[in-house]
């Protein structure tokens, strides 16, 4: 109980300090929308072609936002040691990764939500009818960013050369996420929309594991 | 202020390593209830170290840490409250904010009205709405104070608390710690030299290294200990 309320807590915190500075959300919308924008004009896909390569330009645009989003995610707390604080504050310190991995999720969503009409203007890609197919696609892949992001940001923050670092550990453990992520969405997207419930799954089991390993070594990742 | 139940604290035969550096070397100190320690040394001579391994914030590489008597006694998730060199609250959040995030997060009854108490006694109740970031340095010192009392700490850790503060910061700060001090808090600063504030300390240590080479339970004058002299 007293796990769920410290994470509802810091969630709060989170969102409030978010909404009050807007730094995360402007940076990451107007990122999106510039890839977006871009590789429509510098493509200029065909409909077949937008339907084959849109997803994964689409996943590439937010595995991209979600690298900005990430890399000040511990780094802020180290401002004021706000993170000391906040050890010293809560009783399981899995409550911190939670309330940050749920707000980040939070925030790629909301930047997702802008970004789906956009592409499906832009690329001509009619995204309505498999839309909750598409949803649940999106939540579990960008929950996925968010767990391993979340870790590494912790790890990168007290780091020597952290703006490298969360990339580079970022790509190669995402890959997985990204590759099916795109996969399942060309799939969703495709003229005979077929739903690929092993992906689905496999973004989920995906999910769970990293949420678990959060939970075991967690707390190691914050010491000093 | 109300009164503090007196605790001691016990480090035994601690390490601290970095890589091949020891920041803390085979240190063992006994606080007895309701002491004021006043910590000296040097740069990089463990004070900060020391602060932090007993705040449970830096495991140590080797001994450990407790809590000697008090309703802390031999609770391991006991923590003291901690002032470190940062503020260690939040810029985009209002001091009142600031505060019941932290109330909430110990589950402190009536967050709300133990914030405001906190706001009255450090001087920063009119500041209640106003963002961290307008603060000035002794504002957000204030903050940091209250902030280490929300749960009414038996023992408080500080870390140089007069770094940054002016004259006035510092004559408010002393007046603070002695009323927290006079309740029965055990209280832990680490200094650089003699000041309004290290008047207040019973006891005195210096470390150099790592180890304490100074103490004036051991008969070792407070003047010396502070100013680095012999």
């Amino acid at each position: 109980m007293s796990l769920l309320v410290n994470t509802a807590t810091l969630v709060e915190k989170e969102l409030r300090t978010e909404f009050r500075s807007r730094e995360l959300l402007t940076t990451t919308v107007v990122f999106n929308l510039v890839v977006l924008i871009l590789f429509s004009f510098a493509i200029n896909p065909s409909v077949e072609e937008s339907r084959e390569f849109g997803p994964g330009l689409l996943w590439l645009a937010i595995l991209f936002s979600a690298s900005l989003m990430l890399q000040p995610c511990f780094l802020r707390e180290q401002t004021n040691d706000t993170l000391s604080a906040l050890r010293l504050a809560v009783s399981d310190p899995y409550a911190i990764f939670l309330a940050k991995l749920m707000a980040n999720t939070l925030f790629l969503l909301l930047t997702e939500a802008l970004m789906l009409p956009l592409f499906a203007a832009f690329y001509n890609v009619p995204v309505l009818p498999q839309l909750h197919y598409l949803l649940l696609v999106l939540f579990l892949g960008s929950l996925g960013v968010s767990v391993v992001g979340t870790a590494l940001s912790a790890i990168s923050a007290v780091a020597r050369l952290r703006e490298l670092l969360l990339p580079l550990l970022l790509l190669p453990v995402l890959t997985p996420v990204l590759v099916v992520s795109a996969t399942v969405s060309v799939s969703l997207l495709d003229r005979q929309p077929v739903v690929q419930w092993k992906g689905i799954a496999f973004l989920a089991i995906f999910d769970l594991i990293f949420l678990t390993a959060l939970w075991l070594f967690g707390e190691y990742l914050l010491e000093e | 202020m109300a009164n503090f139940t007196p605790t001691g604290l016990r480090f035994e035969n601690i390490d601290k390593r970095y890589g091949g550096l020891f920041a803390l070397r085979r240190l063992s100190l006994e606080v007895a209830p309701g002491e004021c320690v006043a910590i000296a040394g040097r740069n990089g001579s463990g004070k900060t170290t020391l602060l932090r391994v007993a705040a449970r914030l830096v495991r140590p590489t080797a001994g450990t840490v407790s809590f000697t008597s008090g309703p802390a006694a031999g609770n391991v998730s006991e923590r003291p409250g901690y002032v470190g060199h940062a503020a260690m609250v939040y810029d985009e959040l209002t001091a009142e904010e600031n505060l019941l995030l932290f109330a909430k997060l110990q589950d402190i009854p009536s967050p709300r009205k133990r914030a405001e108490e906190l706001l009255r006694e450090v001087g920063l109740l009119e500041r209640r709405d106003s963002l961290v970031r307008t603060f000035s340095r002794g504002m957000r010192q204030r903050m940091a104070i209250a902030r280490a009392l929300l749960r009414r700490p038996s023992v408080l850790l500080f870390d140089e608390p007069g770094t940054g503060l002016d004259p006035v910061g510092i004559t408010w700060l002393a007046k603070a710690l002695r009323e927290v001090h006079l309740a029965g808090c055990t209280v832990l600063m680490s200094l650089h030299g003699e000041s309004e504030i290290s008047t207040l300390a019973t006891r005195g240590i210096r470390l150099e290294a790592g180890s304490i080479v100074a103490d004036t339970i051991e008969g070792h004058a407070m003047r010396g200990i502070l100013t680095l002299g012999a």
